[in-house]
C-alpha cells in the first residue's frame, strides 16, 4: 500500500499494464514500467513524470473506461505528477501552494505588478515616470540597474536553489545516489529526446486531444512556447554580457541581437501560449486532471503576459508609456521567476530528470542484454 | 449520415478486423459500402480488441522482423498445427496472400512495431500493431470513415432475408430508432463466433460451459452465424470445439482479455478441486502448450484447477494481473483455495519425491523430470518446496470457436448444395474454420481475418457492380 489514494491506483493500473504490454511502443513510460515488477512510491512517482500526456494509450487501450477494470494512465498519472511535485517541494511549507495554484500565481502576479508599479510611483518623479526615455539607459532612469539587477539575480537565484532542492528529493526517492557519476551519452539523448518532445507524438501520429483523431498541434505549440521562452532567456543573457563586458547599456537597437532574440521569442511565446491554451480548452477532460486546470493556466498565461508587456514594451518604449509599460514587465517577470518552483514550470524540470533516469535504465539494460 | 433507406453497393455486419478490411476495400473498389457494428463504439472490433498482431509471410527481414518466414514454412506451421484440418488450395492462398497484407494494412494507417516484451519467439513470424489491437482497429476505423464508409453502432441485424443463396435485406434493430429493413447488393458477413454464447456453448458442453470465462466481449454471440447456416449456407469446422486457455479465475466473466492469462504451469504443478494432479505440465514447450490447458481445466470437476507454486519461481514469469494467493505453509494455502489440506500435501510430497536431479532449463525440454508417479511432469520437474506457497485459480478462458460457413477463393460462401452464392461473402472468424479446422498460432485469427476481409470487399464490389 502506498501513501495516497492516487499512488494505489497508479500503482493497480501499473499491474494491469504489466501484465499486457501492448502499449510499450507508444513511449518511454511503459518500457520503463516493464523493468519493474512491483512498483514503490518513488518508481510511480518516477514513471508519471515521464509520461509526457499525450494520451495514445487511453484511446488505444481496451481496457480503458467504460471497461470494469478502468485503465486511465493519462489521467492518472497526472494527477500523481501534480501531487509529486508537492512531495518535493522545497521548502516543504510551500507544498500548498500546489493545491490552490491557480489563486497562487494570481495573488503573485497581482502582488507584484503592484509593488513594482507603486515602487516607481514613490521613487519616481511624475516627469520622470510618465516622460520620455531614449538612448542607452533609458530603462535605468526610472530604476538603476544595480537595483534591478540584485532583485532578479536573487529571485532568480532562489528559483533555481528550490528547483534544485526539489530534483534532488525526486532524484533520491527514484533511487538513484545524489552525485552520480556523469553518464554524458544519457544526458545527451534525454537532452534530444526533450528538445524534440520525442514522447509527445503518441508513438508516431501525433496526441490525442479533443478526439480519436490524433494531432501534432500541442506539440506545436509546446515548441512555440519553449523556443520562445528559450530565446528570450538568450536574449536576457546576450544582453546581460552586453552591459557587463563590453559596457553597453539597454535599450538596445531593433538590429542587434537582444532584442532580434527577444522580438522572435516573444512571437513564439505569445503564439505558443494561446495555442496550448485553446488545446487545453478542447482537451477530453477524460485525459486530463482536472483539479489542476488552474495550474496549467495560470502558467501558460503568466507566459504569455511576460511577452505581451515584454512586447508592448518594445513597441512603445520611446514613447511616454514607458515607465507604466516597465514597471508591469518587471513586475509580470518578477512573479514568473518567485513562482517557478510552486507552479506548472517545474513539470519541465522533473520530466527532463526522468528522462535522464528513462536513458541511463535504458543504456543499463541494453549492456544487460548483450553480456 | 445518408440514410439507411437507400440501397447500399456492400453491407458489411460486423466491426473487427475483417470487416473493416472488407469495408475497406470495397469502398476502394468504388461501392457505396454500410457497415453494422452490433456493439457500441467503445466495444466496437469482437475479438479484435484483444488482439496484438499478425502472421504474414515475408521473405525477408523488415525493420520490425527478424529474419524470413516463407510461403513453404507458414504452410508447414499451419499443416502441423492443424493437423491437416484445413483446406489446402485455400490455405495456401491466405498464405500468399498474407505477403501483401504486410503491407496493405500499413497504407490502411496500422502501423507496426517489433514484437512485444515477453514474446521473443515470436519475433521472426509475427508483426505486432503499435498500441495493440484496438489501436490497429482505431485506425482502420478512421480510414474507413475518410473514405466514406457508413457505420452505425449497436446495428443489431435480427433477421436476414435469404432467398436460393441470394442476399435480399437485412433486419436492422437499434435501440432508439427500432426495427428497420437495410438492402444491399451483395453481403459480406464479418461477424464473428458464438463464443459468447453460453446457450450454444451448452449443446456441447453440457452446465459446464457455465462456468467458463469469455475473454472477448459479450457481443460475439454467432447470430449471423446461425442465420446463414439455417438459411442454406454450408457450415464447417468443428461445432463442438473452441480455443480455451487456461486463465486467472477471479477474471470477469467477459471481456479480461490477454492479461488474465496465465503461462506459469511449466514452473509447478496444477492440481484440481480434489488437489489431485491430471496432466503432465511438463510435456511441451509452452506456446505449444497454452492452447491445451484450457479444455483440461474443463474437463475437472467444477471447471476449476490451481497452478500451485513455490516463492523461487516467482519472478520467472510476466507479471500477473490477480497477484499469486500465498500461504506460509501447504496447509494454509489449501485452506485459503478451499482444498482439502491434507490431500494437497500429499499430492506435493509425492511430487517431490519423484522429482530427479537434472538441469533446469525452462527454453529447453530439459532434464528435469518425475518417476514414478501418475501423471509425470516429464521436463522442468523442480520441488515445491521453499514458502511463502503460491497459486493462481484458472478456469477455461473460451477465445474463439470454429463452426462457420464454408467459402471459396473469393470468400464467397458456399451452399449446402455446393453452389457457390450469388452475393455473400464471409471473412474473419466466421469462416476461419476453412483454414484452421483445429489448433491455433499466434497471429493467424487476423491473418484470415485481413486477408479474406480485403478479398470479400474486392468481390463483393465487383459482384455489386454486374
Amino acid at each position: 500500500m502506498h501513501g495516497t489514494r492516487i499512488l494505489n491506483e497508479a500503482d493497480r493500473l501499473m499491474t494491469v499494464c504489466n501484465s499486457c504490454r501492448y502499449c510499450e511502443g507508444l513511449c518511454a513510460v511503459f518500457p520503463a514500467m516493464e523493468m519493474r515488477r512491483a512498483f514503490s512510491d518513488g518508481d510511480l512517482n518516477y514513471l508519471a513524470n515521464l509520461c509526457h500526456a499525450c494520451g495514445a494509450c487511453y484511446t488505444d487501450c481496451q481496457f480503458s473506461p467504460p471497461h470494469e477494470f478502468n485503465v486511465n494512465v493519462p489521467k492518472t498519472l497526472a494527477i500523481v505528477r501534480a501531487e509529486s511535485w508537492a512531495a518535493y517541494v522545497w521548502p516543504r511549507a510551500f507544498a500548498g501552494a500546489f493545491t490552490r495554484n491557480g489563486l497562487v500565481i494570481s495573488l503573485v502576479a497581482a502582488l507584484s505588478v503592484a509593488a513594482f508599479i507603486f515602487g516607481f510611483a514613490a521613487l519616481n518623479d511624475r516627469q520622470v515616470l510618465f516622460g520620455v526615455h531614449t538612448g542607452p539607459g533609458a530603462f535605468y532612469k526610472l530604476m538603476p540597474h544595480n537595483a534591478m539587477a540584485a532583485l532578479f539575480g536573487a529571485a532568480f537565484l532562489y528559483a533555481i536553489l528550490a528547483l534544485v532542492m526539489g530534483v534532488r528529493a525526486f532524484w533520491r526517492d527514484i533511487g538513484e545516489p545524489v552525485g552520480m557519476k556523469t553518464d554524458i551519452g544519457a544526458l545527451f539523448r534525454a537532452i534530444r529526446d526533450a528538445c524534440e518532445l520525442r514522447y509527445l507524438d503518441g508513438g508516431g501520429v501525433g496526441c490525442f486531444n479533443e478526439d480519436d483523431r490524433p494531432t501534432d498541434r500541442r506539440r506545436l505549440y509546446h515548441h512555440f512556447t519553449f523556443y520562445g521562452f528559450a530565446l528570450c532567456f538568450a536574449s536576457t543573457c546576450v544582453a546581460t554580457l552586453y552591459h557587463y563586458l563590453l559596457a553597453r547599456q539597454a535599450p538596445y537597437p531593433w538590429w542587434d541581437l537582444p532584442v532580434i532574440l527577444g522580438t522572435i521569442g516573444g512571437i513564439g511565446l505569445l503564439i505558443g501560449p494561446i495555442g496550448l491554451l485553446a488545446e487545453r480548452w478542447k482537451r477530453d477532460t477524460v485525459l486530463v486532471d482536472e483539479a489542476r486546470y488552474g495550474m496549467d493556466v495560470a502558467f501558460i498565461v503568466m507566459l504569455f503576459l511576460t511577452s505581451l508587456t515584454g512586447m508592448a514594451l518594445l513597441i512603445l518604449r520611446e514613447t511616454a508609456a514607458m515607465g507604466p509599460l516597465l514597471a508591469l514587465h518587471l513586475g509580470v517577470v518578477f512573479s514568473l521567476f518567485v513562482t517557478m518552483p510552486y507552479g506548472k514550470f517545474v513539470h519541465g524540470i522533473y520530466r527532463f530528470t526522468a528522462l535522464v533516469r528513462y536513458a541511463m535504465e535504458r543504456k543499463t539494460m541494453a549492456q544487460g542484454a548483450c553480456e | 449520415m445518408a440514410g439507411l433507406n437507400q440501397k447500399f453497393d456492400v453491407l458489411v455486419i460486423g466491426g473487427g478486423n475483417a470487416a473493416l478490411c472488407a469495408a475497406i476495400s470495397a469502398r476502394h473498389a468504388g461501392a457505396s459500402v454500410l457497415v453494422l457494428e452490433g456493439a457500441p463504439k467503445f466495444y466496437r472490433g469482437g475479438n479484435t480488441r484483444h488482439t496484438r498482431n499478425m502472421r504474414c509471410a515475408h521473405d525477408a527481414a523488415t525493420d520490425i522482423l527478424t529474419g524470413p518466414y516463407t510461403e513453404e514454412e507458414f504452410w508447414d506451421d499451419l499443416l502441423r498445427l492443424t493437423g491437416g484440418q484445413t483446406d489446402e488450395e485455400l490455405a495456401k492462398f491466405m498464405i500468399r496472400e498474407s505477403k501483401d497484407i504486410l503491407n496493405w494494412i500499413v497504407e490502411q494507417g496500422v502501423r507496426w512495431q517489433p514484437s512485444l516484451g515477453g514474446t521473443l519467439s515470436l519475433g521472426r513470424t509475427n508483426s505486432f500493431f503499435l498500441g495493440g489491437g484496438r489501436a490497429m482497429l482505431n485506425a482502420l476505423y478512421l480510414t474507413a470513415e475518410k473514405l466514406g464508409v457508413e457505420i452505425v453502432y449497436d446495428a443489431e441485424v435480427v433477421d436476414l432475408q435469404i432467398e436460393d443463396g441470394m442476399f435480399l435485406s437485412a433486419k436492422l434493430k437499434q435501440p432508439i430508432e427500432g426495427v428497420s429493413e437495410v438492402r444491399a447488393s451483395t453481403l459480406v458477413a464479418a461477424a464473428g463466433g458464438f463464443e459468447a454464447n453460453i446457450e450454444w456453448l451448452k449443446e456441447y458442453w453440457g452446465e459446464a460451459a457455465d462456468n467458463f470465462l469469455i475473454r472477448g466481449t459479450p457481443y460475439n454471440r454467432g447470430s449471423i452465424l446461425k442465420m446463414l447456416l439455417d438459411k442454406g449456407v454450408q457450415d464447417i469446422g468443428d461445432p463442438t470445439q473452441c480455443h480455451a486457455v487456461a486463465i486467472d479465475a477471479r477474471a470477469p466473466k467477459f471481456d479480461g482479455g490477454i492479461i488474465t492469462r496465465h503461462d506459469s504451469v511449466v514452473f509447478g504443478i496444477v492440481v484440481n478441486k480434489h488437489a489431485q494432479r491430471f496432466y503432465d505440465e511438463g510435456e511441451d514447450i509452452w506456446p505449444k502448450r497454452y492452447a491445451i490447458w484450457g479444455r483440461l481445466v474443463a474437463a475437472q470437476p467444477d471447471q476449476i484447477a490451481y497452478i500451485i507454486f513455490d516463492s523461487t519461481v516467482v519472478t520467472s514469469f510476466m507479471p500477473t494481473l490477480f497477484p499469486p494467493i500465498a500461504g506460509a505453509t501447504l496447509a494454509e494455502l489449501a485452506g485459503k483455495l478451499g482444498l482439502e489440506p491434507a490431500a494437497l500435501e500429499k499430492t506435493v510430497a509425492d511430487f517431490n519425491a519423484a522429482v530427479r536431479p537434472g538441469t533446469f532449463d525452462h527454453t529447453i525440454l530439459d532434464d528435469c523430470r518425475t518417476e514414478g508417479i501418475t501423471p509425470p511432469k516429464t521436463h522442468w520437474a523442480r520441488r515445491i518446496e521453499t514458502p511463502p506457497y503460491l497459486a493462481y485459480p484458472v478456469r477455461p478462458g473460451i477465445t474463439f470457436t470454429y463452426l462457420g460457413t464454408r467459402v471459396n477463393k473469393q470468400a464467397r460462401m458456399v451452399m449446402k448444395d455446393g453452389k457457390p452464392s450469388a452475393n455473400m461473402f464471409a471473412a474473419g472468424e466466421i469462416m476461419a474454420g476453412n483454414v484452421l479446422g483445429k489448433g491455433y498460432a499466434a497471429g493467424i485469427g487476423m491473418t484470415i481475418g485481413s486477408v479474406f476481409g480485403r478479398v470479400a470487399g474486392r468481390e463483393a464490389a465487383k459482384n455489386a457492380r454486374n
